[in-house]
């Protein structure tokens, strides 16, 4: 585990760290946008690394509340959404299938 | 007087005795909307065509049927989050502009069976993610008790129509406080039922482990009947609770004799307006004049509830909003000259600023090195916050606090300071981590400001929160009371 650097209280995250973010989650953040949101994510890191305070030594993690587990249905053929209706919001398709730009 | 100030039983009386029709009731709620909504903002668009059809299929049912849905023929706003078949959904983003849903939520098609008809798309933040509704895409809406300020988020637009009488009860959704928080602000009653109460079935997802559909109403009795008509297990919805629902209109009648009413230490410490603080002393003391004994609670992990949530919250984002990548829905960008640029330029021209925030934070907590030390410590401290409801919920009946620290704040002063927006929810989002039930209700004024009491029951305890709002609403007495400029 890298952990976090309590030295600088917000994970020592970057420019450089923020353009990785940016490129895994496809935000295609400028440089002007990195700079902005930069100062704003550290804040917040800061904010939550309050957590670091909290004893939980012991305490299992909590996913979900409803203490439901492995929900089945009967495996039953219904009707869905047909390929027209799957397809009528996409912004470009051919021939009932989705088209996109080449993968490069 | 607009028929619109009237509660769904004096309106269904009404249908019923053929003083007025669905039809005509629709159509006043389109007018006001036409009229007023230019100063409020509260609609995205308004559905007139469905409305007229829907509520002359209401004017049947009422001639038709002995006894037809308590919410037949009564005007009614959904959340912009809520996928509503053949109308426009965009969640307030400009990355799902001209996204017309296949099918209808559950919640959506469970009131239309009941009758209800709808007049419009509610406005609210983008994705649901804002405290104030300046995060929409669109338009902000302003308060209707002052133009100057926010209306609460993230279902603003739902709280500012019903507060305006632009619409009789409205359906948003809340997940760290975004149904009470706007009810709050605007002085009407919200409801935040437990996980899994309410189907999540087309409501567009922010983050799942916390998000509930809830009704926004004039008055506790109307938010009851919206809540007993989409309330329910839903095969389409696996995370649905199988308990039945039960009959929540009885607790309206109940009374608070008896009752054990713990208010938490943690939930009336610093930050909280001298306004909001006598308001929610008034209510205490009817409280305990009908009969409640009250004590004081703690719930010592409420300091770190929005650390917690801030983790988990945007985790969730940055998961659930990979679907919004411009190639199924939304304008896209299917010219760009690769798909790794269609998807940067269909989510950077389509994302505002908190989203991306969120995106961005949810895809750090996330990451190998990270995870441990922002996510996984999150969900231990969400487990905390849970035992911590549990212990109290042994001994007492549910919990009352004030909704918000503060009465609705003015447009743009949060806006620049994301920390300071997210605590608008300290006292509400505990409520989301844990998955208990809520509510919001109107108990008074400061400055001519709404303020919110919110009661908090235990895991499936909805009817026990109905039961306390509806003393405090009787003992308040201000349903009545319309914002000027929206009377008449």
């Amino acid at each position: 585990m890298v952990g976090v650097d309590r030295e600088d209280g917000a994970g020592g995250l970057d420019l450089a760290l923020v353009a990785h973010l940016s490129r895994l989650a496809r935000l295609g953040l400028t440089d002007a946008e990195m700079a902005a949101i930069l100062p704003q994510l550290r804040a917040i890191l800061a904010a939550v690394g309050r957590l670091q305070e909290a004893d939980v030594s012991g305490v299992d993690a909590t996913a979900q509340v409803g203490g439901l587990y492995d929900v089945m249905r009967d495996d039953q053929v219904e009707p869905g959404l047909s390929a027209g209706e799957a397809l009528a919001n996409a912004p470009s398709h051919e021939a009932g299938l989705l088209r996109v730009p080449a993968i490069q | 007087m607009s028929l619109l100030n009237l509660s769904v039983s004096e309106l269904g009386r009404g249908l019923r005795a053929r003083e007025f029709s669905s039809v005509e009731l629709a159509e006043e709620a389109l007018e006001r909307v036409d009229s007023l909504d230019g100063k409020l903002g509260a609609f995205l668009r308004t559905t007139p065509e469905l409305a007229l059809e829907q509520a002359r299929a209401a004017d049947r049912r009422l001639a038709a049927e002995a006894d037809p849905p308590a919410l037949c023929g009564i005007p009614i706003g959904h959340k912009d989050v809520l996928c509503t078949k053949g109308v426009e959904t965009t969640s307030g983003s400009r990355i799902l502009e001209g996204f017309r849903p296949p099918y209808d939520a559950t919640v959506v098609a469970r009131l239309a069976q009941d009758g209800a008809v709808v007049v419009g798309k509610m406005n609210c933040d983008e994705f649901a993610m804002g405290s104030s509704n300046e995060n929409s895409a669109f338009q902000p809406t302003v308060n209707p008790w002052d133009a100057e300020r926010v209306p609460g988020g993230s279902s603003g637009g739902s709280a500012a129509a019903v507060a305006a009488r632009l619409a009789v009860a409205t359906l948003g959704t809340d997940t760290g406080g975004s149904v009470r928080l706007p009810a709050s602000f605007c002085g009407v009653v919200g409801v935040k039922p437990s996980y899994g109460r309410v189907s999540r079935y087309g409501v567009i997802a922010f983050a799942s482990s916390l998000d509930q559909v809830g009704p926004l109403a004039k008055t506790v009795e109307d938010a009851q009947l919206v809540l007993s008509s989409i309330a329910g297990p839903d095969r389409r919805d696996s995370t649905t609770s199988a308990a039945p629902v039960g009959d929540l209109a009885r607790a309206l009648q109940e009374g608070v004799r008896g009752l054990r009413l713990g208010i938490p230490r943690e939930y009336l410490a610093a930050g909280l307006e001298d306004g909001v603080r006598g308001v929610f002393e008034s209510a205490c003391r009817w409280l305990e004049a009908e009969g409640a004994e009250l004590v004081e609670v703690s719930l010592p992990s409420t300091q770190y509830a929005l650390a917690a949530y801030y983790v988990i919250a945007p985790a969730e984002v940055s998961s659930n909003l990979a679907r919004m990548d411009g190639i199924r829905f939304g304008p896209g960008e299917p010219q760009a000259p690769s798909l790794l640029e269609a998807y940067e330029l269909a989510r950077n021209r389509g994302f505002g600023p908190e989203v991306r925030r969120r995106v961005a934070l949810g895809t750090f907590v996330l990451s190998s090195g990270y995870y441990d030390a922002y996510y996984l410590r999150a969900q231990k401290v969400r487990t905390l916050v849970a035992q911590d409801f549990s212990r109290v919920f042994e001994k007492v009946d549910a919990l009352i606090s004030p909704t918000a620290p503060t009465p609705a704040f003015r447009l743009g002063e949060r806006t620049q300071d994301p920390l300071a927006m997210y605590a608008t929810d300290a006292l509400t989002l505990p409520a989301n981590l844990a998955g208990i039930s809520g509510l919001s209700v109107p108990a008074g004024f400061t400055s001519g400001l709404p303020v919110g009491v919110q009661v908090l029951g235990p895991y499936l305890g909805e009817a026990m929160c109905l039961r306390v709002g509806a003393a405090v609403e009787r003992a308040a007495d201000v349903w009545r009371q319309v914002p000027a400029g929206f009377d008449g």
